[in-house]
This record gives structure tokens, C-alpha cells and sequence, in this order.
């Protein structure tokens, strides 16, 4: 244990106004340190081990019990940030209408993980191999964030900025993930490729859906994990599939398009063109199986 | 800023009422076996990835490695040395004993009480779900094949229990 | 016979104690300070501020009192560095204070300042001699093992195929980290409470170190969360830092190392280089092989010289050839010091051979089962070394049942036609190894030890077995109370094994090398024996007795007579002869014989490997406990998978980079394959009711088993492990320009 628990403080609000409010506080004055959420912990607790937690300052979102609810609407699904990747897989419509979301949670880490980590937590970590990202990135996922000045929506493809950068101010908090309940009936799929079967961070992750209609791909959504610095929705590898009949040509173009959207790296869990190799292979895997 | 403090804790550990003082991040790992002297939960790695820290918090499978003290407020907690008195997971220690489950005994704990926490949710699992749920506990003795065994043999004891 | 788990019900309840569950009052916790440079030299140490330095206890090897060495074969590895480091994680500074938070930070305030010097990380640049940075040839050990003349065959063989194999560092990864608790002082001298396979190594080290006699010194083994060889040398380090800092500090200190220290610092599988040159005739038959063999010990001796010997032992399998040229180098780089390994250098030469076999047959146009049945030893054949088999191996009956089992050649031919296809994303493949493993120390090592086991009576009429053998989780307690109750003819209940601890138990040698059922287990057999001699003798035991009537005479032996202990040295069987110089004769007392097959999936989407199905046959002499033995099995074989697939070490300029769980890639039981299990039985003589050695066995075969059979499914030529997917897109496609790929 490289970390001292003794130099980190907890906040722990029972309400949203209240977290709200001690954001808000926090982020005014210049003098205090910032406050960062706390939900499950299985990221930030793994840092304090390593002795590599620089905040000191937490917001427990634990007692709140808000963010953990689930909102089925008429058009779309709001799901708290702080619902945990177990209730997540499990929930009915979720696995009716986002497979891919469910196929993801059930895949990040192992069980007593599931049972804490948070698709909130896992946003706000803003790690390029998240394992949820590709699902909601394909899904057209929107946040809704909030703070004391009010609620906003930004499309999750517009929220990572950069590695590890996010579009949240120190004041503001994901209060919900939607989802748009437009999906029902499209070939879709995910593929998470970890160096296991669990317990594995990706190397590469896939997500794909398409709607098709009159032997055309109306409408295309590709998404990947680990190949940039932020996960990335692959909108030039979706344009070469718009509008286009699904032959080997339009399979063509869409790893051409592939090969050139997407920029991975070496590091410590895999290599570039390991990472390279198998995005195209799972494109191609993945429009293949659609032609079936 | 203020020097981080102590905060009192009480929860409910093996059924027991307990009162605490911990700081809010300590680990819930390190509450149990430095505070509470429950040294039957083990550290594997510390990260979240070996399970041998497993316990059950309220109902569900954790590692307790990355549980902060603070979200334990007001808790039931279930360690191994409560397993005895647990039904399911007195049967799941009875049939590791029998059936080669055990070995070097480190992973034990954890293993014992994610197969409990599978069992009181499922009655009959198949082998892809025994394998499945204890996919967050890493046993370097077994090959995983006697406590797939074991755990299967767990079910089938309950079965004839329930009956 | 099946008894239970002698402490498992302990260890079922969470109850059983390991060494950080130890809990003392006054006691310090320990941290080492380690170089962050592979080579060169100390310069200063610093104390930076931001701790209140005065209440820490600080050990340099200034405060070393006897020699300033770890005391294993030779004594090259410092306690601490004294002005030189051979590696990036070599110890210079010890901490202890009471607060392992405010020790931890006090760790990172040492700053060591250095003068670095260029170092060797290869085994090629260190044969090369780059640069030298041990001994005058940085050779550890170079051995040569001949048989006939091998320079006859070349010209006349139809074949000669070649080929070279290597295998990487893997970790232990036994999930109980590696730790210490000791207690000192200068007038009743040291405790150490541990972690641990060899008491009385810690014990040897420990006196070599603080320069105490023996007796001064007890080692104690707490309950240890597995070893598999990685707590056969290395706890002798962290034992001797603990103790150096308790006898400074007047009070206990705990050191514990967490996964990250643990993984970074503690020894490894050798990693190695093995190249083949073997000439056949057309029909088959080895005429000729000549095997050089290298390993990589890191930066000190520890025991790579002895990891070498079995490796090349090994590396000519179970095969008759009248022509054998093996040679081996241990050499040095400036890498932590690797050190045991479940197997101990045998995996890394079978790898290498059983994919040669492989590649032979391919060659050759003979299936590969037939390439082994031509060429397998037999009764009176002799091995490399010249040793001749007084026993009767039956490789072809192991071969038939173990391909049976999997259900071999219709596989083959099935997955041979699917693979065609090539619409099949995921291929399959079907492959197998044959092998054999020498049980106990090579050679003359089991004479030189000397090991000696006792029993003795209890008041109570119960039996205690004394040994310095550790239960380490591959079930010694249980197997010692079988083999005594058997011996005796009393239930297991009645028998009581002692926590190994070196003031109370004899010196029965290191658990280790396969030894502890058939060498340790037959002199507590004999002890058994011993002991029941005495009570017929005395008059107090007939001839045939029923356990109470044993009971009685026991207990009334203790009453009457006084204390009744009985103890068994090893002596060698006289069939053993072996020549240590020229490396000919009885490298081992017998072998166990097994045949592994396995069936894989590839995923040529993503390049991944999974093992579908797994069949371990082998002939171990005597069964004593089939649940156990079939779990060191199942557990050896799943070790072996991660050795073929999962477990890479990524050393960067001598540091292990991935030292963390999440990046050091172990099989959990969704990675993990149905094992089948099958035993032959063949009692050796000198084994306690027949048994041979068990433990080291399952990791030899595992490994080349899945890499023939993925080499069956992809034809992909396949030449290290582990064969991870990115390693196995490279073996399938080569090094392609960028963009070829589309």
C-alpha cells in the first residue's frame, strides 16, 4: 500500500443539490483543493495504492441515491451515473434494445468489479480503453451534466478532448447517460480484445451497429477503444459505409477509411500494429457477418 | 484545509454490530484485518485484480482492496470467518474441503465467498457460470478444476438440503 | 485412498496463519531502498527532508555484522550493495518504523546517487561478452554432456534439421507475496517467521549473514500461500534484511512486499535459447543430436547453475539416440538474479525439443506420433547422460491412451478439414508432447544432502512427523499423515505434522526438485518403520496389530520407557553412479513419463489463442493421494498454459515494466480448460509405496503441447513463448509495411 489514506478527505452529500453546492464551493475558492467524485472506486483506489493519487479532496457520490436510478422514456433511456455495470447488464429494456452496452458491462473486469464500478466513474476516468465507450459512443449516447448554474447535454462524441481530457468543469457532475431508443432491429456487435478472458484492460475494443434497409446501409455507426487517444467514434469509416450496399468494395473503402481515422500506439499491454491489424481484421469481421 | 480525520463507522460485520473509527479512504481490506483483526481476508495485489480480498458488502460481491471506509457506512458485511454461519457458504467450505477446492489455501476466502455469492443467486449454475463468477479470483494452485468441482458439488449439496 | 486436507479446514475458515497475519505490539514494519540504475556505482545516499529521519531505523551494509552476502551456492549476491549494483532493483537501503505510511514516503526521499555503467540484458550479448559483468566470462556455469560421437552421423544422416527455440521469463505468481517477520537481538539472537520452502536455507543465509551460530538462529514457517520454486532462494533475502533490521532497531520488524515490489524484485523462470541440429534417417530414427542450451541467470549465481543442469538433463527428452552433444551456459546479465521455477530448467529444453520433434516430423512427412513411437527410450536403453533405465517406461502406452482420450486423430482430420475453409475465422488445432521429468536433486545432490526425517510418540498415543519439508499448498501434511497411517496401520487422524521450525525438526532439505513425497516421504516411511520396531521389540507390539492396540503400545512406551522418536537418513540406493565432472551416469534415482495433448482455438480476427481442452496422461510410480495429485496436475498444466500464451515479463534495460497483476497476464477459470487426468501406475522401489515425484512434471509438457497444436491450426512456425497474439501475428505474417495490411 504506497498511498496514505490519511491525507485524502471525503465529502459525502445525501442529495444532488447538496454534491451540487460543495462543487460549486469548492471550485470558487482558489485555496482549497479541488474536489474530485468518488462513485465505486475501482479506479481511484487502485492509484492510492500505487501511491499515485494526486487529489486529495473527494466527493463520495455513494449516498446518492439519485444518480443511481434508471429512467426508461418514451425516445430514450437515462441511466444514473452511478448505476454500476452489474445492474447495468442485467437490466431487461437495456439488454432488449443496447446489447452492446450490457456485452461491454459484463466484460469490464470480473464480477466484484461490475459490482462497483459505475458507468458514470468509467466516463469520468476518461481512459482511451474504457470499456463502455465504444458501446455508447455507437449508441449516440448524450451526457447530461450538471452543476449549481444548471443542466447541459453534450453528445458523448464530443465530451473527450484529448488523453485523459475532458469536457466536465471542476463544478460540474454526469448526472445521467441517455441513450436514444432508436436501435431496436440493427446488426450490431461488440468485441472487446483483452490480453484474457476477464480481468483485462483492452487492447483494442469494437463496436458497431448498422441499419439496413433495401440492401443499403442507411445508417452506420463504428466505434473503437484503445486506437486513439480518446475513444473514438470513426465517423470517415461510418461515411464510407452511408448510403452503400455492403459488397466487398464498400468493405474496402471502410478499412481504408479505418486505417487512416485511427492512430494506435505501443505501450505496456500491446503494440501498434497488433492493434492496427486486428481493428481492420474486426471492421471487416464485423461487415462480413451483417452480409450474412 | 483541514487535516483529514478519523471518522466513527459502525456497520454490521458476521452479524455483529461494530463501531469504528477509520479514516474515510482507508481501505475496507485494511479496516477488517488491522482493526477488526478478520486476518482470514487476504491481500493479493492490491488493485482489484486477484480477489483474495473478496467480501460480501450488502448482498454483493467486492474486492475489499478498493472499498474506501467511507462507503461502508451503515453496512452488512460478510467475511470469511462468518461463512460458518452462513448457510450457503458453509456448504461451499464443507465441499471444498471434500473435493480438492482448496491448496495453498491464500485464495481460498475469496473464492469460497464469490462461490457462495453465486450460489444464493443461482441454484443451478453451469459450469460457464462457476467459471464466470469466479472469473475475479486468480488461483495459482488448482488449475481451477477442483473448485469448479467444489462449487458444483456446493450446489447439488444445497439442492439436496432445499429438497 | 482419498483423506482430507490435513490443515484445510484452517484454511477453508480463513483461519490459518500466514505471515502477515502476525501481530506484535511493538513492531516495525520494513522497506527496502532499491537502485534505480541495471549497473554501476554508489556514489552517495541522501536523506531527503520531509520525515522525522530520527525516528527511523536505517541498515546499510555497513551494519552487516557477519559476511555482507545471501549465502546460496556461491556468495557473489550482496545482502546490500556495497558501492557496486549489477541490476535495477538491487537492495542498498533498509527502513523501519512503525507507521508503514510515513516508511513509505521515507522511501522515496533515499535518493542513491550513482555512476552508471554500461550493462547486458541478452543472453546473445552476454555470451558475446559486450560487456563483462561477472566472473572473467560472465559464465555462471558451462557444462557438456556427451554420448558416442555425434561428428560421425552429419555425413551420412539423410536429414539434418535445425532449429532454434526460446522461451521467456515467467513469474511464480503464487498469490501469497513474499514476506517476513523477525525478531533480534544481540543476546538470545534472531526468530524469523515466514513465507517460505526451505527453512533451512533462510536458516544458512541467516547465519552466513549475522555471523551467529546455528544455534542462535530459528527459522519458523508460517503458512505459505504457494511457492512453486519462487520461495525456494528469495526469502533468504528478505529474512536476512528483516533480522538486520530488528537487531538494529531492538524490535520486531515486518517486511512485506506488495505485488509490484514482489513482481519487480523476487526471481523468475530463467528465460532461454536452445538451438537444435539433429540428423535422422528418412525412417525417422535420431542419429544424431547436438543441443546448445543457454540461460539467463540475471545478475547473480543464486542457482542457475543447477537449473542448468536439469535443463540439460532434460533437453534430449524421452528419446534413445546414440549420438548426443549437449552444451549449456548459465550466463549473467543485469537483470534481477532468476532463480526456481516449477520444473527448474526442464520446460525451457522440452519446449524446445518437443517443437523440434514437431518440426521434424513435418520435414520428414511422418505423423508426428510415429516420429516418437520410432524413437522412445525403453527398458535398458540408456539416456544421454548414459544412464540406463532399470525401470520400464511405457511412452507407446502413455502415447495411446493420452491421444485416445482427446480424442486425437479424428480431431486432427476433422480440424484439418474445417481449417481448409476459408470462410473459418476461428481454427482449430489438435498437438501433443512426450516427455519425461527426473524426480529429487540431480546426481550425486540427494547423497550430498543427507536428509533426515523423524516420527515420534505423543503421550496421547498420537504420532508427530518431524521434517523440514513445508507444506507450501501441494498437500505435503496430508501425503506425510497417509504415508505414516499406511506405514502403521493407524487412521490419518492420529498423525500430526509439525510446523517445520529449525530448532525443533531435522534437516530434511529443501522443498523442492519433486522431493518431498518420494525422497522426504519415504524416510518418514522408514522412520514409520523405525518406530514400530522399537514397540515390537519392546515387547509391547505383536506382529499384527489393530490401530488401538497400536495406540496402547504407544502410549504405554511413552508412560513406561520415556520419550520414543525414530529417525531415517537418506541413503542412496546403490544402482545410483554419477559423474559430476563429465556429467555421465544416474542423473536421477527414476523418471516420471508423460504424454500431454492439447486442443486450441485461434481467432484469426484477433490472433488469440484458447486452450479448448487439455489431457495430462503420465506414470508417477505410485498414486498416494489421487485428488491431490490430480490437482498439482491440473494446477502445473494451467501454470503451463500461462508459460505458452499469457505471461510475458517486459524487461526494459534489466526492470520488469508490466510488475503489476493487471498487466502480467496470469489464466483465470474463464481462461482455463477441462483437465483431464489420467494416471498409470508402475511402483518405484525406492519410493514410499512406490510413489515418484510429481510436482515439477505438468509444466514440462503444457507449453509445447498448445504451440504444436496452434501450429497446427495456423502453420504458423512457431519458436518462442509465450505466444502471445501479438508475437502470434507476427509468426503468421512477418514484419508487413504499414497499409499492406488493407
Amino acid at each position: 500500500m504506497r498511498g496514505d489514506p490519511g491525507n485524502f478527505e471525503v465529502l459525502t452529500p445525501t442529495s444532488l443539490p447538496e454534491a451540487l453546492r460543495l462543487m460549486s464551493e469548492a471550485a470558487l475558492d482558489q485555496d482549497s483543493p479541488l474536489l474530485k467524485p468518488l462513485a465505486g472506486g475501482t479506479d481511484l483506489m487502485v492509484l492510492m495504492e500505487m501511491g499515485a493519487l494526486q487529489c486529495e479532496r473527494f466527493l463520495s457520490l455513494h449516498a446518492i441515491d439519485e444518480l443511481r436510478s434508471f429512467r426508461p422514456e418514451e425516445d430514450s433511456v437515462a441511466i444514473g451515473a452511478a448505476m454500476t455495470f452489474s445492474r447495468i447488464r442485467t437490466e431487461a429494456i437495456l439488454r432488449e434494445e443496447f446489447p452492446l452496452l450490457c456485452e461491454a458491462a459484463g466484460q469490464v473486469g470480473a464480477l466484484a468489479i461490475q459490482n462497483r464500478g459505475t458507468l458514470g466513474g468509467n466516463i469520468a476516468n476518461a481512459s482511451p480503453a474504457a470499456d463502455s465507450a465504444p458501446a455508447l459512443l455507437a449508441y449516440d449516447a448524450e451526457l447530461e451534466i450538471v452543476s449549481q448554474s444548471g443542466t447541459r447535454r453534450i453528445p458523448y462524441s464530443a465530451f473527450h478532448t484529448g488523453y485523459k481530457e475532458m469536457q466536465l468543469r471542476p463544478d460540474e457532475l454526469i448526472r445521467s447517460i441517455l441513450l436514444p431508443r432508436k436501435w431496436k432491429g440493427c446488426h450490431q456487435s461488440f468485441r472487446k480484445v483483452g490480453a484474457r478472458a476477464a480481468q483485462a484492460i483492452s487492447k483494442v475494443s469494437f463496436a458497431g451497429v448498422l441499419r439496413i434497409s433495401d440492401g443499403l446501409i442507411q445508417e452506420a455507426r463504428i466505434a473503437m477503444g484503445s486506437v486513439a487517444p480518446t475513444p473514438l467514434r470513426c465517423v470517415h469509416t461510418e461515411r464510407a459505409l452511408q448510403g452503400k450496399k455492403l459488397d466487398f468494395s464498400a468493405i474496402g473503402r471502410a478499412k481504408e477509411a479505418l486505417f487512416k481515422e485511427i492512430s494506435p500506439v505501443d505501450d505496456i499491454r500491446s503494440n501498434r500494429e497488433y492493434r492496427l491489424r486486428v481493428s481492420l481484421n474486426l471492421i471487416e469481421d464485423f461487415l462480413l457477418s451483417a452480409r450474412k | 484545509m483541514s487535516a483529514p480525520k478519523k471518522i466513527s463507522l459502525h456497520c454490521t460485520v458476521n452479524g455483529e454490530p461494530r463501531e469504528l473509527n477509520a479514516y474515510p479512504m482507508a481501505r475496507l481490506l485494511d479496516v477488517l484485518r488491522e482493526d477488526l483483526r478478520l486476518t482470514g481476508t487476504k491481500e493479493g495485489c492490491g488493485e482489484g485484480e486477484c480477489g483474495a480480498c473478496a467480501v460480501i458488502l450488502n448482498g454483493e460481491l467486492v474486492n475489499s482492496c478498493l472499498v474506501p471506509a467511507i462507503q461502508v457506512q451503515g453496512a452488512e458485511i460478510l467475511t470469511i470467518e462468518g461463512a460458518a454461519n452462513h448457510p450457503i457458504a458453509a456448504q461451499v467450505q464443507e465441499a471444498f474441503l471434500r473435493h480438492g477446492g482448496v491448496q495453498c489455501g491464500i485464495c481460498s476466502p475469496g473464492v469460497i465467498l464469490a462461490a457462495a455469492n453465486l450460489l444464493s443467486h443461482d441454484k443451478a449454475p453451469s459450469e460457464a457460470d462457476i467459471r464466470e463468477s469466479l472469473a475475479g479470483n486468480l488461483c495459482r494452485c488448482t488449475g481451477y478444476s477442483k473448485i469448479v468441482d467444489s462449487v458444483a458439488y456446493a450446489a447439488s449439496d444445497l439442492k439436496g438440503t432445499r429438497s | 485412498m482419498t483423506i482430507l486436507r490435513k490443515e484445510g479446514r484452517e484454511k477453508a475458515r480463513g483461519a490459518a496463519f500466514y505471515v502477515d497475519d502476525i501481530a506484535f505490539s511493538n513492531l516495525l514494519h520494513g522497506t527496502t531502498v532499491r537502485s534505480s540504475i541495471a549497473r554501476g556505482c554508489i556514489s552517495g545516499i541522501s536523506y531527503l527532508p520531509g520525515v522525522p529521519w530520527d525516528e527511523f531505523t536505517i541498515v546499510t551494509s555497513k551494519d552487516i555484522p557477519g559476511k555482507n552476502c545471501i549465502a546460496h551456492i556461491l556468495h557473489d549476491q550482496p545482502c546490500l550493495a556495497d558501492g557496486l549494483i549489477n541490476h535495477p532493483e538491487e537492495p542498498v537501503v533498509l527502513l523501519a518504523h512503525p507507521d508503514r505510511h510515513v516508511l513509505e514516503k521515507a522511501r522515496r526521499l533515499v535518493q542513491i546517487e550513482t555512476k552508471e555503467l554500461p550493462a547486458v540484458f541478452t543472453i546473445e550479448d552476454s555470451l558475446a561478452r559486450k560487456q563483462v559483468i561477472w566472473g572473467a566470462d560472465n559464465l555462471f556455469k558451462s557444462l557438456l554432456i556427451e554420448k558416442g560421437n555425434v561428428d560421425s552421423v552429419w555425413a551420412g544422416a539423410d536429414r539434418i534439421i535445425e532449429g532454434e527455440y526460446s522461451t521467456g521469463a515467467q513469474e511464480q505468481l503464487y498469490l501469497e507475496p513474499n514476506g517476513m517477520v523477525a525478531k533480534a537481538d544481540n543476546l538470545s539472537g534472531v526468530t524469523v517467521w515466514g513465507s517460505m520452502q526451505c527453512p533451512f536455507y533462510v536458516h544458512h543465509a541467516l547465519v552466513t549473514a549475522l555471523g551467529l551460530q546455528a544455534d542462535k538462529v530459528r527459522v519458523i514457517q508460517t503458512e505459505t500461500g504457494g511457492g512453486f520454486g519462487g520461495k525456494e532462494d528469495y526469502p533468504s533475502v528478505i529474512a536476512t534484511h528483516a533480522a538486520l533490521l530488528s537487531l538494529k532497531a531492538g524490535k520486531p520488524v515486518k517486511m512485506i512486499y506488495d505485488r509490484a515490489e514482489d513482481l519487480a524484485a523476487t526471481t523468475k523462470r530463467h528465460p532461454s535459447r536452445t538451438r537444435h541440429k539433429t540428423a535422422v534417417s528418412k525412417s525417422g530414427k535420431l542419429l544424431g543430436m547436438e543441443v546448445d542450451f543457454a540461460i539467463d541467470g540475471g545478475a547473480y549465481a543464486t542457482i542457475s547453475s543447477v537449473v542448468l543442469s536439469r535443463g540439460a538433463i532434460h533437453a534430449a527428452g524421452p528419446y534413445l539416440c546414440p549420438n548426443v552433444r549437449i552444451r549449456g551456459h548459465a550466463v549473467a546479465t543485469n537483470s534481477p538474479p532468476n532463480g526456481a521455477f516449477r520444473g527448474f530448467g526442464a520446460p525451457q529444453s522440452i519446449f524446445a525439443l518437443e517443437r523440434h520433434m514437431d518440426t521434424i516430423a513435418a520435414e520428414l512427412g511422418i505423423p508426428p506420433e510415429e516420429l516418437r513411437r520410432r524413437n522412445f527410450l525403453h527398458q535398458g536403453d540408456q539416456t544421454a547422460t548414459g544412464q540406463v533405465l532399470r525401470e520400464k517406461p511405457d511412452m507407446e502406452g502413455l502415447l495411446e491412451k493420452a491421444l485416445n482420450a482427446a480424442g486425437y486423430h479424428e480431431k486432427r482430420k476433422a480440424f484439418a478439414e474445417a481449417n481448409a475453409n476459408p470462410e473459418t475465422r476461428v481454427k482449430k488445432g489438435i498437438g501433443f508432447s512426450a516427455f519425461m521429468h527426473g524426480a529429487g536433486f540431480t546426481g550425486s545432490g540427494e547423497k550430498m544432502l543427507a536428509s533426515v526425517a523423524a516420527v515420534q510418540a505423543t503421550a496421547a498415543g498420537r504420532i508427530e512427523v518431524l521434517a523440514s519439508s513445508t507444506e507450501i499448498g501441494q498437500g505435503a501434511n496430508t501425503v506425510f499423515a497417509q504415508i505414516v497411517s499406511h506405514a502403521l496401520g493407524i487412521p490419518s487422524d492420529w498423525v500430526d505434522v509439525v510446523r517445520p521450525d529449525t530448532s525443533i525438526v531435522p534437516n530434511s532439505g529443501p522443498t523442492v526438485a519433486s522431493r518431498t513425497t518420494m525422497i522426504v516421504g519415504k524416510l518418514v516411511e522408514n522412520a514409520a518403520l523405525g518406530l514400530r520396531e522399537v514397540l515390537r521389540q519392546s515387547g509391547r507390539l505383536g506382529l499384527s496389530h489393530t490401530p488401538s492396540d497400536f495406540q496402547q503400545a504407544l502410549s504405554t512406551y511413552v508412560r513406561e520407557v520415556g520419550p520414543l522418536r525414530s529417525d531415517s537418513t537418506y541413503k542412496q540406493p546403490s544402482h545410483i553412479e554419477w559423474d559430476d565432472m563429465n556429467y555421465r551416469g544416474d542423473a536421477y534415482g527414476t523418471f516420471a513419463w508423460a504424454v500431454y495433448v492439447a486442443e486450441v482455438s485461434v481467432d484469426t480476427v484477433t490472433y488469440e489463442t484458447k486452450v479448448d481442452h487439455f489431457v495430462a496422461a503420465q506414470e508417477v510410480g505410485k498414486v498416494i493421494h489421487p485428488m491431490l495429485a490430480a490437482g498439482q496436475i491440473e494446477g502445473g498444466v494451467t501454470q503451463g498454459i500461462g508459460f505458452a500464451i499469457y505471461e510475458e515479463v517486459v524487461n526494459r534495460s534489466g526492470r520488469m515494466a508490466n510488475n503489476r497483476l493487471t498487466n502480467y497476464i496470469i489464466p483465470t477459470s474463464m481462461d482455463t480448460p477441462r483437465i483431464q487426468v489420467i494416471f498409470a501406475e508402475n511402483p518405484y522401489a525406492h519410493g514410499p509405496q512406490g510413489a515418484k515425484g510429481i510436482g515439477e512434471l505438468p509444466l514440462d509438457g503444457a507449453a509445447p503441447a498448445i504451440l504444436n497444436a496452434v501450429s497446427f491450426a495456423t502453420g504458423a512456425p512457431i519458436h518462442q513463448i509465450p505466444m502471445t497474439p501479438e508475437h502470434l501475428l507476427r509468426a503468421l505474417h512477418g514484419a508487413k509495411p504499414e497499409g499492406q495490411q488493407l
